[in-house]
């Protein structure tokens, strides 16, 4: 079975999940004077549950048929491992590590490691380019943030108190 | 309308609006050119700073011209290096990369600036004379007429989507209009599908969502795939000359942008067709009524075929505006950002738009004008230099994209929830574009699903039922105009195949 196929499959399976909520557990704790309204909260999410599951079947079953040629831009997923997907993963996890760092290490610190990091792992290995041009940047965008915008922006580790 | 109007210049022409629509233009131009960034995650990391400036008018002003100069941006890196950072530019690059390889990257790309200049402008005056129009049809609108324009809105988005996609894109649509609910509604006083998540009391972020659809799966893509900011032999495109254009071909390209800006302008009106489906249009239409030898042109360096699509996605995008300003509906993944700022700026975009924010309104339509004109004085003289942020190497443009991804959902929150969850969805999103799913769907339903669902409970509530759905003769046919709008593709395409087979049998 196709990736989309797989998708859709998933996508009934949320529709599903939504629709017992919206059907059986919603309404329980909905307080008496509404029970007149002819629209209740869960009345547009009923619909959009049944409409989701229609829709993912279609796909699921190949109803409509797909007849365009795949594009010379994209990418094959299923010979993934033929792009750099070592990198990618890698990536995603520095972005992970670094909304956890935020708060603690602080936005101009964090923003560095993340700048370097990042570049490192694409194979950038010129540091004494790489190291002062992430140091301005985050700089620059805390500058930018919080004295021109005057959007609050932590500076500093949360020991120094920033 | 002639008040308004000079209400509009006045606002338009003041200094910081002058300097906003240049700053944005300049913004937009060179971050359009980095391969990856489309207006679309320009915008969306624009609009913290968009919102941190405050006055609507100005930010709209400065996020219109980031729109204008990122298109014009990602037409460049088309030309030049055959990497059309936009879905709208890739027409662009049928007939404006073979022109860069001949030598005439410089005749290319002032082609092509002054093509858009010229689909820009007439797309303006356009707009000027039709959106007071439309939006007093649009007065007529009730809360039902509303939700049945949406519904239309949406379904118009998911039937031009393209063959086989139709109900992908639906899907996609419904998801978006189910992340919608999630949270607290005006209507209810109850928080809805948050699974006892604090963080969802109050929705997800809108931000979030978009850099998670757009932005975050390009740069993985970026990563994954090298050669997609390379050019093919890894050659330099070699020296810009020739910046001039002859009167030749000045007379064969002005017809074109007369065409291609009514065409351009007329689709970018359409909710849901955008800049991208009028400039492969515009570039299938100049192709098919050109003279036999001229088409023979097209695809290997022709001047029309570089004028057509680059007049028409300009074209477009100013007709885009029409239903955003005028009926509060946004045609495209950019405007429906764009929507998001405005509500977020708390200006509810509408019919009365125009008589209770003339100043809005209209500045932001003379501001239309002024990046149109601004982008050719700076695009002209800049051509040779502008080339240049192209060389930006890969190992600092990937991690500088993720951080402005990343910083546009933080700023302004705090939050570092928020940017798990923009990198969870960001994973899933890139995901979806490998399973060849369309994501614009999602997030312009997850933006018009607060607004259906308003109209659609007040209908429901002035009607006590359903009744409204037939009662109302213009609700009624908008719904039946949905439902054509998604069935009749897959009818044309069963029928143009059953018609293919025929004709195999006969054979």
């Amino acid at each position: 079975m196709a990736l989309d196929r797989w998708i859709a499959l998933i996508f009934f399976l949320i529709c599903g999940l939504y629709g017992y909520t919206a059907y059986f557990v919603m309404d329980v704790g909905l307080p008496p004077f509404m029970r007149n309204n002819p629209i209740w909260p869960s009345t547009f999410p009923k619909v959009l549950a049944i409409l989701g599951m229609i829709c993912s079947l279609v796909i699921l079953f190949g109803f409509e048929k797909d007849e365009r040629e795949p594009e010379a831009m994209d990418i094959n997923y299923r010979r993934l491992t033929d792009y750099n997907l070592g990198q990618a993963i890698l990536l995603i996890t520095l972005m992970v590590l670094y909304a956890f760092s935020l708060r603690p290490v602080g936005f101009v610190a964090s923003t560095m490691l993340f700048l370097i990091m990042g570049a490192a792992t694409l194979g950038e290995r010129r540091f004494f380019i790489l190291i002062p041009v992430a140091a301005i940047a985050a700089g620059g965008v805390w500058y930018l943030v919080q004295e021109v915008l005057g959007i609050f922006l932590r500076p500093w580790p949360m020991a120094f108190g920033g | 309308m002639l008040e308004g109007l000079l209400v509009g210049l006045s606002t338009a022409f003041s200094i910081s609006n002058i300097l906003m629509v240049v700053g944005g233009c300049l913004i937009g131009t060179f971050i359009g050119m980095l391969p990856g960034l489309g207006p679309m995650s320009i915008i969306a990391i624009m609009i913290p700073v968009a919102i941190g400036i405050g006055d609507p008018s100005a930010a709209l002003i400065l996020l219109a011209g980031v729109y204008y100069g990122a298109i014009f941006g990602g037409s460049t890196s088309s030309i030049l290096i055959n990497a059309p950072g936009v879905a709208s530019t890739v027409a662009t690059s049928f007939d404006g990369y073979p022109l860069a390889r001949q030598g005439k990257a410089g005749k290319a790309l002032t082609v092509a600036a002054v093509s858009s200049f010229s689909g820009g402008t007439i797309g303006a005056i356009l707009l000027l004379i039709f959106a007071p129009m439309l939006a007093s049809v649009a007065l007529l609108f009730h809360s039902a007429e509303y939700f049945a324009l949406m519904v239309v809105g949406l379904s118009a988005i998911a039937a031009f989507a393209g063959s086989g996609q139709v109900f992908k894109a639906l899907l996609m649509t419904i998801l978006g209009l189910m992340m919608a609910t999630v949270g607290e509604g005006a209507l209810f006083p109850m928080a809805r599908f948050t699974g006892g998540i604090m963080d969802l009391q109050s929705g997800f972020g809108f931000i979030t969502l978009a850099m998670a659809m757009f932005a975050l799966p390009e740069a993985i893509y970026l990563v994954l795939d090298p050669k997609r900011s390379q050019q093919e032999d890894g050659s330099s495109t070699g020296e810009i000359k020739e910046l001039r254009i002859t009167r030749e071909e000045a007379r064969a390209i002005i017809p074109v942008i007369g065409r291609q800006s009514v065409q351009g302008f007329l689709i970018g009106v359409l909710p849901g067709a955008g800049a991208t489906i009028a400039s492969f249009l515009g570039y299938a239409v100049e192709r098919n009524i050109a003279p036999k030898e001229e088409q023979e042109q097209f695809g290997k360096g022709s001047v029309k075929g570089l004028a057509a699509p680059e007049t028409a996605n300009n074209a477009a995008c100013t007709g885009s505006f029409v239903p955003l300003l005028t009926l509060g509906i946004p045609g495209s993944g950019t405007t429906a950002i764009l929507l998001g700022a405005l509500i977020a700026l708390n200006v509810s975009p509408g019919p009365r738009l125009m008589i209770d924010n003339p100043d809005i309104f209209w500045a932001v339509i003379i501001s239309m004008y002024l990046g149109n004109l601004v982008l050719l004085i700076l695009n002209l003289p800049l051509i040779p230099y502008i080339a240049k942020i192209l060389a930006v190497p890969r190992n600092y443009l990937i991690p500088f994209i993720l951080f402005f991804t990343l910083m546009g959902a933080y700023i302004g929150q705090n939050n570092a929830t928020e940017l798990l969850i923009l990198v969870g969805f960001g994973v899933i999103a890139t995901i979806l574009r490998f399973a060849d799913y369309p994501l614009a769907p999602l997030l312009i339903g997850f933006i018009l699903g607060r607004m259906l669902e308003d109209n659609f409970a007040r209908a429901m509530q002035l009607y006590d039922g359903p009744g409204f759905l037939w009662e109302r003769p213009m609700t009624a046919s908008l719904l039946v105009l949905a439902c054509l709008l998604i069935f009749l593709p897959a009818y044309r395409a069963r029928r143009a195949r059953l018609r293919a087979e025929g004709v195999a049998d006969a054979d």
